[in-house]
């Protein structure tokens, strides 16, 4: 309770803490939701998946089923799952792209009804391991990762979060969790999901500001950490 | 890490008793929040601005978007005041011109900066770069208008919303105007309350604005929305450099356009299912387009 008024103040309860949220992001248009915001998401998905996808098989719910076509949403996640950013230009050509570097996608509207109306499911994969990740578009370009291989997370929308992908294994929460500590980064909330047993995990940090690069840096050095990288910051 | 305004008052109130401008207390809530300094913030600005010059050049260029349902009109407009027979002042139809030539780039899939959003980026630098002519300001100036502009953004992002989706156009294009009214009241030498009045009195005029865009692409009416509102920016900033005040504050006309939005009907809410989306022209047009 004593908190309460700290915690407003830092903008735990404010969905928008920087004036570049407002003014910005420079993007590709049309549309923040449904050209930036379907980017981030094939990023985010290329970036958990780790190394280069072979295949993608990209489903669209709602809105993002429905207006794809006009808003560049297909071009935009094809154009993330190689990296492209929203202000590259390069997403309107995405599918040349993707020829080029060996990407086979299918793009896959789908007429069953999700929770928010612009979800988007990604199955991706390449000879050896395939993943599947769900994430939303929520406005503005921000996106919220609802499910990675089937398992559901639970993130307040649009916060900055730090994603870690760890071996399953004892004391890497800690070390994570120490290392943010130290850099008096505060936790919001923070999931913990096996992505195969006893082999793969991912943690999923949200917290108040961006972080700072170094601090990731310093995080993806633990041992049994695979990979580490951002969302919404 | 402690944010300095929640709302209008609080920005107003500290501006003033600090004797500072708006985009002074949005840089050092920026500086505040990320830690970074005054001179990264100001450059990461500078950025959007040069996106948002690039972007008006070329849509006056003319340009066409994907379904060639938009394009080409910020250059009639243009071309029309080269003729000098103009019943509207000049510098209004230039604002109009380049907020239209902005959201005409965003829909031919160009690179924009989102001001609140893709949909409204058009009327925050249709309006700076009209008023660029009279006021002559200088690159930090035009910098300052985008934080300006920013911090009324920033309250009405926390405290309402600026997506369609979740409270109409009033939400999008009635924020962008508001914005760019505070800033160019800043920029014209007014006070940080004749900034508010600004704000006010423009998302007055556009409060129920509904977001209906046909077969859902942000084209019709989109553009030409964009265009309207910095019209009304402009008459509102000059309302309020005349000494004009709202009636209703700044903050209760924000709580205003939310709870509108909460009652809003879902088919008007960016789902392309009512309104002008719903005509038999608009649901022709997303015939042709989708193939349904």
């Amino acid at each position: 309770m004593v908190h309460l008024r700290k915690l407003y103040q830092v903008g735990v309860f404010m969905k928008f803490t920087s004036v570049f949220d407002i003014i910005g992001p420079i993007m590709v248009g049309p549309s923040s939701s449904h050209t930036a915001g379907a980017s981030r998401i094939g990023q985010i998905a290329r970036d958990l998946f780790g190394k280069e996808p072979k295949w993608a098989k990209i489903h669209l719910y709602g809105s993002f089923a429905e207006t794809y076509r006009g808003h560049g949403t297909d071009v935009a996640i094809v154009g993330g799952l190689l990296y492209f950013d929203t202000n590259d230009t390069r997403i309107i050509d995405a599918f040349k792209h993707a020829k080029e570097a060996n990407l086979e996608f299918e793009i896959i509207p789908e007429t069953a009804n999700k929770e928010h109306p612009n979800t988007a499911r990604i199955v991706l994969g390449d000879d050896e391991t395939e993943m599947s990740i769900e994430a939303i578009s929520i406005g503005g370009g921000k996106i919220e990762l609802s499910e990675v291989n089937g398992f559901n997370l639970r993130l307040k929308g649009g916060m900055p979060a730090i994603l870690v992908v760890h071996d399953d294994r004892a004391g890497c929460v800690a070390n994570v969790a120490n290392i943010l500590a130290m850099h008096n980064v505060n936790i919001g909330h923070m999931e913990v999901s096996r992505i195969d047993r006893g082999s793969t995990a991912l943690m999923v940090i949200e917290v108040d500001d961006n972080i700072d690069g170094k601090i990731l840096q310093q995080i993806s050095l633990i041992p049994n950490i695979t990979k580490v990288s951002t969302i919404n910051s | 890490m402690e944010l300095l305004f929640r709302n209008v008052r609080e920005l107003i109130e500290l501006a003033e008793k600090e004797n500072k401008r708006i985009s002074d207390i949005m840089i050092e809530q920026e500086m505040a929040m990320t830690g970074k300094s005054k001179e990264e913030i100001f450059s990461k600005m500078e950025e959007n601005l040069k996106v948002m010059e690039a972007a008006v050049e070329r849509g006056l260029q003319g340009v066409k978007s994907v379904t060639g349902l938009t394009g080409g009109d910020s250059v009639l407009l243009q071309k029309y005041i080269e003729k000098g027979n103009t019943l509207s002042v000049e510098l209004m139809l230039d604002a109009v011109s380049k907020a239209m030539a902005t959201n005409e780039v965003n829909a031919a899939m160009g690179i924009i900066c989102a001001t609140p959003t893709a949909g409204s980026a058009g009327v925050v630098p249709g309006t700076l770069f009209a008023v660029k002519s009279k006021l002559n300001p200088t690159r930090e100036q035009m910098v300052r208008y985008l934080f300006t502009a920013g911090a009324f953004g920033f309250v009405v992002a926390n405290n309402a919303s600026i997506s369609g989706a979740a409270g109409g156009c009033q939400a999008e294009v009635g924020s962008a105007s508001g914005m760019a009214a505070a800033a160019i009241v800043e920029m014209a030498g007014g006070t940080p309350n004749q900034c508010a009045e600004a704000f006010a009195i423009t998302l007055k005029n556009m409060l129920g604005l509904v977001c209906d865009p046909v077969a859902g692409l942000v084209e019709v009416p989109c553009v030409k929305r964009n265009a309207m509102g910095a019209s009304n920016a402009l008459v509102a900033a000059d309302m309020a450099l005349a000494g004009i005040s709202s009636r209703i504050p700044c903050d209760e006309v924000i709580g205003a356009m939310f709870r509108i939005g909460q009652v809003m009907h879902p088919n008007l809410k960016e789902t392309g299912r009512g309104g002008l989306a719903a005509t038999p022209t608009g649901e022709a047009i997303a015939a042709k387009i989708f193939g349904a």
